[in-house]
């Protein structure tokens, strides 16, 4: 019955797409139309030619199969994202390469939505899903809830990037930060988040452990804020259902706030508890040692949610928004400070008595450094949230090296670890190809990462100091272009960091391309199965 | 404090996941009272500045903290401080502004904030210009380079339409497209080469003659000179001549070009013609938006400055 069910819907919603892209009226909408029409044709092709098969017997054990697509498609998107990262930092430092055939297409207004969106969220997102996954069922001792449901969830989570990503270029966008996707590509996204919180409450709630573990605290409240996140700066009325445009709910500053409430949440949800909960798992099982202070993460982990989700207006000082609303955003910004430092210290004592490992274990090296990246940046945006440090650092490229040194150094650095500690892990291998590569991976991403942020330091403040340099009678000595002119070199330089990170996941991508597939890498011994 | 540097093992709270525990380690006291530092101070902060919403207003603070008044007094303390100077600078006899060197280096300084504001974006900041847009340091003028012309041109603009007062009102450098054949356009093209001194088919140059008199010469001037000179030779070499006589064709002997004096450079303005514009600054034309006389007197004379002012 469910087969012929299964069947109807894919059938209807292939008819759909296809009138849909015929009545569409712009080229965005057009071609989603076609990949939805092509998706669900193909399902509905597999789904009549696998009707009435036999099924096999419900497995048991974990389910691995969708975090080893998980972990593939983590590679693949951070190596787009930092391709297209590298090429916009060129971008702006040779502006020749806005070249003239892409325009419309290639410009650096296209392709900076694109790379913002395929680190955080395809990087990032599919990092946090194959993740969640992996330690939810090792710390419940339970095999994920819903059967084939987190299949769903791994492929309808790519098919709202390939959205989001193909719409940047054709120029579907809600000229949003961070949530730039149209109305029907939130929608499907809003659908697909719903059955991720349905797997991984399910899953917990089925649990065998008496406790839940606090990884799993933090990717739950980072799966729900989201959800709520997510809708509400998502509030629009499309223009026409044939096409790709749409009108916001709310306009002015309420926007403005609204937009910020829900960007700075990205980072806080998304970019911080998402990721903690990566840190609190892989650091002590590669460490091998308990966890440093179970009180600790009570307190941080309430601590953190309840200040984080106030702290957005301190994105927008010295706007039309009151004064009131960005008192309370900085204040809240820098009572953060110690929460968000609750989680740099838990993951570094969790080291203490095994610091030697330092030494041995790249994958711990690159752990450590990602923790004290969390701790630089945690302390950094509450600097940069005071008033009067914002009037300096506001608008200039200190901001983007302030994100960057989160991104780069906490969630990349702790993503790679993941990735190197969960590769042999999941197809069975006694160890990582190599080693050496791992520590390859480490320099260059490290020195990529230091002159990214150096650089973006210098001509941040740099063009912050000349933007309100005055002369004796007050006039100002600078023009735009001047600062443009002075940060030249400096954008070179970010490039070439850009560079070097990209170097250290290419070999990284090649290291678990070689121990997950090359026959040189031992098996590992039989491990126990689950339940 | 004493108890936490015991080598004791802390013990584990007994729970073990997936072969994690947790130690029951007590919250490091730097943090805990770090922590309540900020909650204090955060406390002080909201009370002292704007910040509790109520119903109708919010909470404004003892110190009477506001971002708005802030930059308003900031602005205005400037304001207040020059003055004098704004003032003097708004009624100028423009000629005789050099003779007072205070009030000519406070326009300067005032003309190059407003030019970096508001013409960089053409002339480039550092004033060079760029193709279709003159550099403003050297002293070949199109509008004229005394101080009271800069002024009249940043007033009223170039082939501004909404103003029959504005230069190049009269005329534009039109195409010549329908006038010369192929041929004929190579041929002026090569004798305006020569007449810049550039390397051309000296025989073609010679047939170009008679067409750049018969057609080009009513507004660049037999010699080739451009209408400044013109005008400079034959009416009141001190009036602004308002009334729109003034064509801006440029002169063609020098090595200074707009639009470039290569051949093809050359043979496009003369296929397509040109005509440039520059806006209009004054609050005349851009009500709430313009400047005011003293900025545009400054920038006048920070122009003037730059090298070529005449």
């Amino acid at each position: 019955m469910w087969d012929w069910i299964k069947i109807v819907v894919l059938g209807v919603v292939a008819l759909a797409a296809a009138v849909a892209a015929n009545f569409a009226r712009d080229l965005a909408y057009q071609v989603h139309a076609l990949i939805v029409m092509a998706v669900a044709a193909g399902l509905f092709i597999w789904s009549v030619r696998r009707a009435g098969e036999p099924k096999s017997a419900p497995e048991t054990g974990y389910m691995d199969g969708v975090v080893r697509y998980g972990v593939i498609a983590t590679t693949f998107w951070g190596l787009a994202g930092f391709l297209v990262g590298t090429f916009i930092a060129f971008q702006l430092a040779f502006p020749a390469l806005n070249f003239e055939f892409l325009q419309g297409f290639g410009n650096f207004g296209r392709l900076r939505p694109l790379h913002t969106s395929a680190v955080i969220f395809a990087f990032g997102g599919n990092a946090l899903i194959a993740t969640s996954f992996y330690i939810v069922q090792r710390t419940s001792a339970a095999r994920l809830w819903g059967g084939n449901l987190a299949w769903f969830v791994f492929w309808g989570y790519n098919l709202f990037i390939v959205l989001a990503a193909t719409g940047y270029l054709m120029g579907a966008t809600q000229s949003k930060e961070y949530a730039e996707p149209e109305w029907y590509v939130d929608l499907w996204l809003t659908v697909v988040w719903v059955a991720y919180l349905l797997v991984f409450l399910g899953t917990i709630i089925k649990r065998k452990e008496p406790h839940i573990y606090v990884a799993n605290w933090f990717f739950l409240s980072f799966i729900v804020t989201i959800a709520m996140l997510h809708i509400v700066n998502n509030l629009v009325v499309p223009v026409s259902i044939f096409g790709s445009r749409s009108v916001q709910v709310m306009s002015g500053v309420q926007d403005a706030m609204t937009q910020w409430w829900y960007g700075h949440n990205a980072v806080g949800f998304f970019l911080t508890a998402g990721f903690l909960g990566m840190m609190y798992y892989f650091v002590p099982k590669q460490a091998e040692r308990p966890v440093y202070s179970y009180k600790l993460s009570i307190i941080h982990f309430w601590a953190l949610i309840f200040l984080y989700i106030w702290a957005g207006p301190h994105h927008l000082h010295y706007t039309a928004l009151p004064d009131w609303a960005s008192t309370l955003g900085m204040v809240f910004s820098i009572v953060l400070w110690m929460p968000s430092w609750g989680g740099m210290i838990n993951g570094l004592m969790t080291l203490s008595g095994a610091w030697d490992k330092l030494r041995t274990d790249p994958i711990i090296r690159m752990m450590v450094i990602s923790i004290g990246f969390y701790g630089m940046s945690t302390f950094e945006g509450p600097m940069m949230s005071i008033r009067a440090v914002n009037a300096l650092s506001h608008y200039t490229d200190w901001t983007i090296g302030h994100v960057h040194s989160g991104a780069l150094g906490w969630n990349g650095m702790i993503t790679f670890g993941a990735l190197y500690f969960l590769t042999p892990r999941l197809w069975g291998r006694a160890s990582l190809y190599s080693l050496r590569m791992v520590s390859w991976h480490f320099w260059l991403a490290t020195i990529g990462i230091v002159l990214y942020a150096a650089s973006m330091w210098v001509t941040g403040i740099m063009e912050g100091l000349m933007w309100r340099e005055v002369d004796a009678n007050g006039f100002l000595v600078n023009s735009f272009a001047d600062t443009v002119a002075a940060k030249f070199p400096m954008y070179v330089l970010r490039g070439t960091g850009g560079i070097l990170y990209l170097a250290g996941a290419l070999i990284m991508a090649y290291n678990l391309w070689m121990t997950a597939f090359s026959k040189r890498v031992p098996a590992a011994a039989a491990v126990a199965a689950a339940e | 404090m004493s108890t936490r540097n015991d080598k004791k093992e802390v013990e584990t709270t007994g729970h073990s996941w997936d072969g994690i525990e947790e130690y029951n380690n007590p919250l490091p006291r730097w943090w805990v009272w770090v922590f309540y530092a900020t909650i204090a101070w955060g406390i002080w902060y909201t009370v002292a500045y704007p910040a509790w919403p109520g119903l109708k207003e919010a909470t404004a603070g003892y110190l009477g903290f506001s971002t708005r008044a802030r930059v308003a007094n900031e602005m205005a303390a400037v304001d207040a401080a020059n003055a004098d100077m704004v003032a003097a600078l708004e009624t100028v006899d423009l000629a005789a502004l050099k003779d007072d060197e205070n009030l000519h280096g406070f326009a300067v300084n005032m003309g190059s904030a407003v030019f970096k504001a508001n013409c960089s974006q053409c002339h480039g900041s550092g004033a060079a210009g760029a193709k279709g847009y003159p550099a403003l340091i050297d002293d070949d003028w199109i509008w004229g380079g005394r101080i009271d012309e800069i002024a009249y041109t940043v007033t009223n603009g170039i082939r501004n339409e909404q103003s029959f007062s504005a230069r190049g009102y009269g005329g534009v450098m039109p195409s010549f497209a329908d006038v010369f054949s192929g041929e004929e356009t190579s041929a002026v093209v090569a004798y305006v080469r020569g007449i810049s001194g550039q390397e051309h088919d000296a025989a073609l140059a010679a047939e170009g003659e008679t067409l750049f008199l018969d057609n080009c010469a009513s507004c660049h001037g037999d010699a080739g000179m451009g209408s400044l000179a013109a005008t400079r030779e034959y009416e009141d070499p001190t009036a602004l001549y308002p009334d729109g006589e003034m064509t801006g064709a440029l002169n063609l002997t020098d090595a200074i070009w707009l639009y470039g004096g290569d051949e093809a450079a050359i043979t496009e303005t003369l296929v397509k013609g040109r005509a440039g514009v520059m806006p209009a600054w004054s609050e005349e034309f851009r009500p709430g938006s313009g400047l005011s006389a003293a900025e545009i007197n400054a920038v006048a004379a920070y122009v003037h400055q730059l090298g070529g002012g005449q």
